[in-house]
């Protein structure tokens, strides 16, 4: 029990890092309703740009910038290939996240992972920063939750904004009926890129903070990134749905739900005192229950009917 | 207002399943026609509608809505002249959108999305009023989702969202054949005020002969992918069921019982 209320603080951090991740997936899986594969490969590309900039001795701000630019760029590339090629969305996802593997270890210079020790460079946000900030060597205003919430609700603020525009909601309208769409006069296609572009942006800028908060990039950082993703908007749908109407606060869930993805996921480490080899396994189940739960809940309370939704 | 010159369309091309849709098909609407277009399953009523409004492409010859041609332009470049209402009530509407969000981007049809805000207050007023001459309550519920109204209601303010913006030319593609009789009278209804308060330029499909004498000041017959039978004014006025199925009769030969059947 000691070792989990230990590791909380880190969990939570951790958590809301990917929740930044998760908003990003939401565009394309809830908004777009598309299932980009791509985050897998692009998570890890913008940690890994993050981190070679960062060596390159740029400034933190500059760094995560770039990071989010050449997400977007990994998200044009398969909207290029599911919208200008023709391949199906999910086939396209998968072939740019299998080219960025290489492309993510030419970024880090040929090396599956590249080291950011706090010492030597300037960061947002820090596993260390979070001990510093306990041991009172740190104003608090530099814990890992203070920054990262920060970050989250102005990203949310300019979701907010953005997806109550004229062109922001015709992406939405694009992902909720294209046969609409398309007869009032929007460019379906131009709106997937965008979106797609504006998604794997922000899983860029997440993978950029977890870089810098474990102190490395690494090349195998966003293997099943898109599960985590998936978890996070299930577990905040289910979890939250009910009382959270509003755009904003469903992306607000989205986050607490990553929180309380990452917190299960330790508990059931610290608690179970299970081989961390075991992580994969267990997140793979504990999504696929959450995924199950719409599911059943029709099940065992309208007398076994499968209900399906009207999207 | 809309000219279609020579226009052949094939399905399946060089296959077993090949299909000849539109045959030669040659069609002038003068600006404030209102043409109800009747025909058998197959006659190529709506791949007209559809080559019109630039869902898929044409093989052969040219569409031109109010002097532009459009033979290739794509879907929603198009919809910039081209209202539509499908006969489909969950096509023609954002299902987890809000009723006046659905508006909102109509009202924005042909027009350039920007980062301006998606709705107005001014135009909510707008809309209230617009929602009003629908009278189906829905000025009250215009932040309800789209999803929540039933298949009638839906197809009234997809009419009510093809005319926000006044469209050159009005596409209705069986727009009353999924509801029920009730439902769908009222929708027609509606369908007149819409098009006569605007003088909208229409072509309604439908399967119902009675409406497609009812309504409208012009009614064509489609057979095998072209126009069979085409009357306008007095002749279409006092045109009965009869006559209409003697006509087809004509135009198809005598071995259309099946289409007698399903045109009644």
């Amino acid at each position: 029990m000691g070792s989990l209320i230990n590791a909380l603080p880190g969990a939570v951090s951790q958590g809301l890092i990917w929740g930044i991740m998760a908003i990003g997936l939401y565009i394309t899986y809830k908004i777009l309703e598309v299932s980009d594969l791509t985050v897998d490969g692009s998570f890890c590309t913008g940690g890994a740009v993050c981190a070679m900039m960062l060596v390159a001795g740029y400034n933190v701000w500059i760094a995560m910038v770039a990071a989010f630019l050449v997400g977007m760029l990994t998200g044009w590339v398969t909207s290029f290939f599911h919208t200008k090629l023709g391949i199906p969305a999910i086939l396209s996802g998968i072939l740019t996240q299998l080219g960025l593997w290489s492309v993510n270890l030419a970024i880090m210079g040929m090396k599956a992972n590249q080291a950011l020790s706090v010492k030597n460079y300037d960061m947002l946000v820090s596993l260390r920063y979070l001990q510093d900030v306990a041991k009172g060597a740190r104003p608090l205003w530099e814990h890992p939750l203070v920054t990262v919430g920060l970050l989250t609700v102005g990203i949310v603020a300019v979701l907010y904004w953005f997806f109550g525009t004229e062109l922001g909601a015709s992406i939405r309208a694009t992902g909720a009926n294209s046969n609409m769409a398309r007869a009032q006069g929007i460019n379906t296609n131009r709106n997937i890129v965008l979106g797609l572009m504006l998604s794997n942006g922000l899983v860029a800028l997440s993978g950029a903070l977890l870089a810098q908060f474990q102190g490395f990039a690494d090349i195998n950082m966003g293997r099943g990134a898109i599960v985590i993703g998936l978890a996070a908007i299930i577990i905040g749908d289910v979890v939250f749905s009910k009382l959270f109407r509003n755009f904003a606060l469903k992306l607000v869930a989205v986050s607490i739900g990553a929180i309380i993805y990452y917190v299960v996921i330790q508990a059931v480490i610290s608690l179970l005192n299970i081989d961390s080899n075991y992580l994969k396994l267990i997140s793979a189940l504990i999504v696929a229950l959450f995924l199950a739960v719409p599911n059943l809940r029709g099940k065992v309370f309208k007398g076994g009917r499968k209900e399906r939704s009207h999207a | 207002m809309l000219k279609i010159e020579n226009v052949r369309k094939v399905f399946n091309a060089g296959t077993v399943n090949e299909k000849v849709a539109l045959h030669g098909l040659n069609l002038t609407l003068n600006p404030g026609d209102f043409v109800t277009v009747i025909g058998g399953n197959g006659a190529g009523k709506s791949t007209m509608l559809n080559a019109v409004a630039g869902v898929y492409g044409v093989d052969e010859g040219k569409i031109l809505i109010d002097g532009v041609d459009v033979t290739h332009l794509p879907e929603f470049k198009r919809a910039k002249y081209i209202g539509r209402v499908f006969q489909d009530p969950m096509m023609g509407t954002a299902a987890t959108m809000q009723i006046e969000e659905n508006l909102a981007l109509a009202a924005r049809r042909g027009k350039l999305r920007s980062l301006l805000p998606g709705i107005t207050k001014q135009e909510r007023e707008g809309y209230r009023e617009q929602l009003k001459i629908l009278d189906l309550g829905l000025e009250d519920r215009m932040t309800s989702k789209v999803g929540l109204l039933s298949g009638g209601q839906r197809q009234a303010l997809t009419l009510l969202m093809a005319t926000l913006q006044e469209p050159k030319l009005l596409l209705l593609d069986e727009h009353t054949a999924a509801l029920d009789p009730k439902t769908a009278a009222k929708v027609l209804e509606v369908t007149q005020k819409i098009v006569e308060r605007n003088n909208l330029t229409t072509l309604m499909i439908t399967h119902n002969m009675r409406d497609a004498i009812a309504y409208g000041n012009r009614l064509i017959m489609m057979y095998n992918g072209h126009i069979a039978v085409d009357v306008s004014g007095e002749e279409k006025k006092n045109l009965t069921v009869e006559q209409l199925l003697n006509l087809f009769s004509q135009a198809s030969g005598s071995d259309e019982a099946d289409d007698k059947l399903l045109l009644s």
